[in-house]
């Protein structure tokens, strides 16, 4: 029913390397775009079919003129859309009644994401997602193209953005990881979800087995939260499964996913923190997990966990050795030496105190922390927004004070806390100037890009 | 502050009038009692005010700016005028009945937040041109 209503086969749009020509979105889109409310649509509709179980024609009347409604709908919003990439921006217009003109500067681009769900790669379709660096505007979505096209598309707004030519024969990419899908698994299990989850499956075995009425009575009524908790964890594992890490010509690119495939491209430079975890459940395997930061919007209402996720995870779980060896590839110049805060800062933050250290070098800066899983953090100078000495009343008995990093994106806290007052004060100046220098060495190679994403928006 | 203290000081002498006059025999001393315990309220609350007014400070260097604040916890923000992405003037009702304006600078990271409350009006119009101007010329990309 919906292949007829969509106009399958008028595929006349010109292929994307016609510069600046508008474009429409493939017309199999809006199917996709609805697929779960369709496939349920369709779900009901046969089932109504089915002899015996009919309500009356009246019903199944209703239901094909409801999918009429839906189709063109969906026609009607793909007629109106359409794209093109001129003068260093991605243009989208949309909208039938309210008309808008959506404009995307390139020269800001923080990631490029192509998501391809399972019905999108039935058709063989994908999404590009532009991730930009402003706090607030709609995110630049191309949904859907073909694969091959997302791929041209995705290739040249990622040299337009780095202001070269685009490479017809890109070199091919480097792998510098892949996640091995057992170690996946055993990190999901040996995650607090999995544990808390555990517990209540043998709380409920032992009920069970001592008032079976009552046990069923729990499995019922707590169905939909059992059923949510499992899309995490499913989540989680097709979040990571067989992920890829590779170093490209155009960025990292990282690429994972069971049935919804995720290939995110983080352009080089555009990494504002790199975070790694290592939880207690974790320690005695050695594992850790590294996520990098990227600057974008924060989480708004009515979009998945692949678009509000600033922290991607570039190793969801591995060994400190791959921590390194990667962390070495997005940030070279990563401190070794880690100084810890006096003694006497035990008093202030007894919990953190173990686990409290920071070290620097000429361009990039560390610090670690945690109450039971120790986070250490890097930041490139380069990268960081504002600086912040605080000192609170009983650090001021102590003598102590904190010195804050602020970063763009996701508010990682990323704080020196603790040590001593004079010491601190040297801290914030030594950071002060070490900023500076970097920024103004990030700033020399790349000095037109960066004006122009100054006086953009 | 002061105002604050004489609105609430009035409230209590007008409830105690109210309440003598209706012919209750506690009502003056109690009212009496409540002015003092206001007028010394009110004496700390403005030492306090004073101290965090005075706390409150901003010089202009060549590279950044810095804002001092907070008598308790005290804070010092640099913020470096490359990194600001746009700068709010807000004036609110209490603030315009004195001429004053607050300025409020926002950099990509939302944990910076620095303002610079109680300016006059033509300050805080040259701050903000300024601090703009200062932006734009060293302006870098995220």
């Amino acid at each position: 029913m919906s292949a007829g209503g969509a106009p399958a086969g008028t595929q006349s749009a010109p292929t994307p390397l016609a510069a600046d020509a508008w474009h429409r979105l493939h017309p199999l889109s809006p199917v996709i775009r609805a697929g779960r409310a369709l496939t349920a649509v369709v779900l009901v509709f046969v089932g109504t079919l089915v002899p015996g179980t009919r309500s009356g024609a009246g019903g199944s009347v209703g239901h094909l003129v409801s999918a009429g409604v839906l189709v063109v709908l969906g026609l009607v919003s793909w007629l109106v859309t359409r794209w093109r990439i001129q003068d260093g921006d991605l243009r989208i217009e949309t909208g039938l009644i309210r008309r808008s003109s959506l404009r995307f500067p390139l020269s800001q681009i923080q990631a490029i994401d192509t998501v391809r769900p399972v019905l999108a790669r039935v058709f063989g379709l994908a999404e590009l997602r532009l991730r930009l660096g402003g706090s607030s505007g709609t995110s630049g979505r191309l949904a859907y193209l073909r694969a091959g096209e997302a791929e041209v598309v995705r290739a040249r707004l990622l040299a337009l953005a780095a202001g070269v030519a685009p490479d017809p024969h890109p070199a091919p990419a480097r792998v510098l990881l892949r996640l091995p899908v057992r170690r996946l698994a055993g990190s999901i299990l040996l995650s607090r979800l999995a544990v808390v989850v555990t517990l209540l499956l043998v709380g409920l075995l032992v009920t069970a087995v001592k008032a079976p009425d009552r046990a069923l009575a729990v499995v019922s009524s707590s169905g939909v939260g059992g059923l949510s908790v499992l899309a995490l964890l499913w989540r989680r594992f097709n979040g990571a499964y067989r992920l890829t890490v590779a170093e490209a010509a155009d960025g990292l690119s990282v690429r994972s996913g069971l049935l919804e495939i995720t290939a995110e491209t983080i352009p080089q430079g555009r990494v504002q923190a790199v975070r790694m975890v290592e939880p207690l459940l974790w320690r005695p395997l050695g594992w850790c997990r590294l996520e990098v930061d990227l600057a974008g919007r924060q989480r708004r209402s009515g979009e998945n966990s692949a678009e509000s996720r600033q922290l991607r995870a570039v190793l969801p779980v591995g060994s400190h050795q791959e921590a390194a060896a990667l962390l070495a590839r997005i940030l070279p110049d990563a401190p070794t030496e880690r100084l810890p805060p006096p003694p006497r800062a035990r008093w202030r933050s007894p919990l953190l105190y173990p686990k409290l250290a920071w070290g620097r070098t000429a361009t990039c800066a560390v610090t670690t922390t945690g109450r039971v899983a120790r986070t250490t953090t890097w930041v490139p100078l380069a990268k960081v927004q504002s600086l912040r000495l605080v000192q609170g009343p009983v650090q001021r008995r102590l003598r102590l004070a904190t010195v804050h990093l602020d970063t763009a994106g996701r508010p990682l806290h990323v704080a020196i806390r603790d040590r001593d007052g004079a010491e601190a004060g040297l801290v914030l100046a030594g950071l002060i100037e070490g900023c500076r220098a970097a920024r103004v060495a990030a700033r020399a190679p790349a000095a037109p890009a960066a004006g122009e994403a100054a006086n953009a928006g | 502050m002061a105002g604050l203290t004489a609105a609430a000081a009035l409230v209590v002498a007008a409830l105690a009038a109210l309440a003598a006059f209706t012919g209750s025999r506690t009502a003056l001393p109690a009212g009496a009692g409540g002015l003092v315990a206001i007028g010394l309220l009110g004496l700390a609350g403005e030492r306090f005010a004073q101290r965090r007014v005075r706390a409150w400070a901003y010089s202009e260097r060549a590279e950044d700016l810095l804002v001092r604040r907070g008598v308790l916890i005290s804070r010092l923000s640099v913020i470096p005028y490359g990194r600001m992405q746009f700068i709010d003037v807000v004036a609110g009702p209490l603030e315009r009945l004195y001429g004053l304006a607050t300025v409020r600078m926002h950099t990509a990271a939302a944990a910076s937040d620095a303002r610079i409350p109680g300016l006059g009006r033509e300050e805080a119009a040259r701050l903000r041109d300024h601090l703009a101007e200062l932006g734009e010329s060293r302006a870098a990309g995220l």
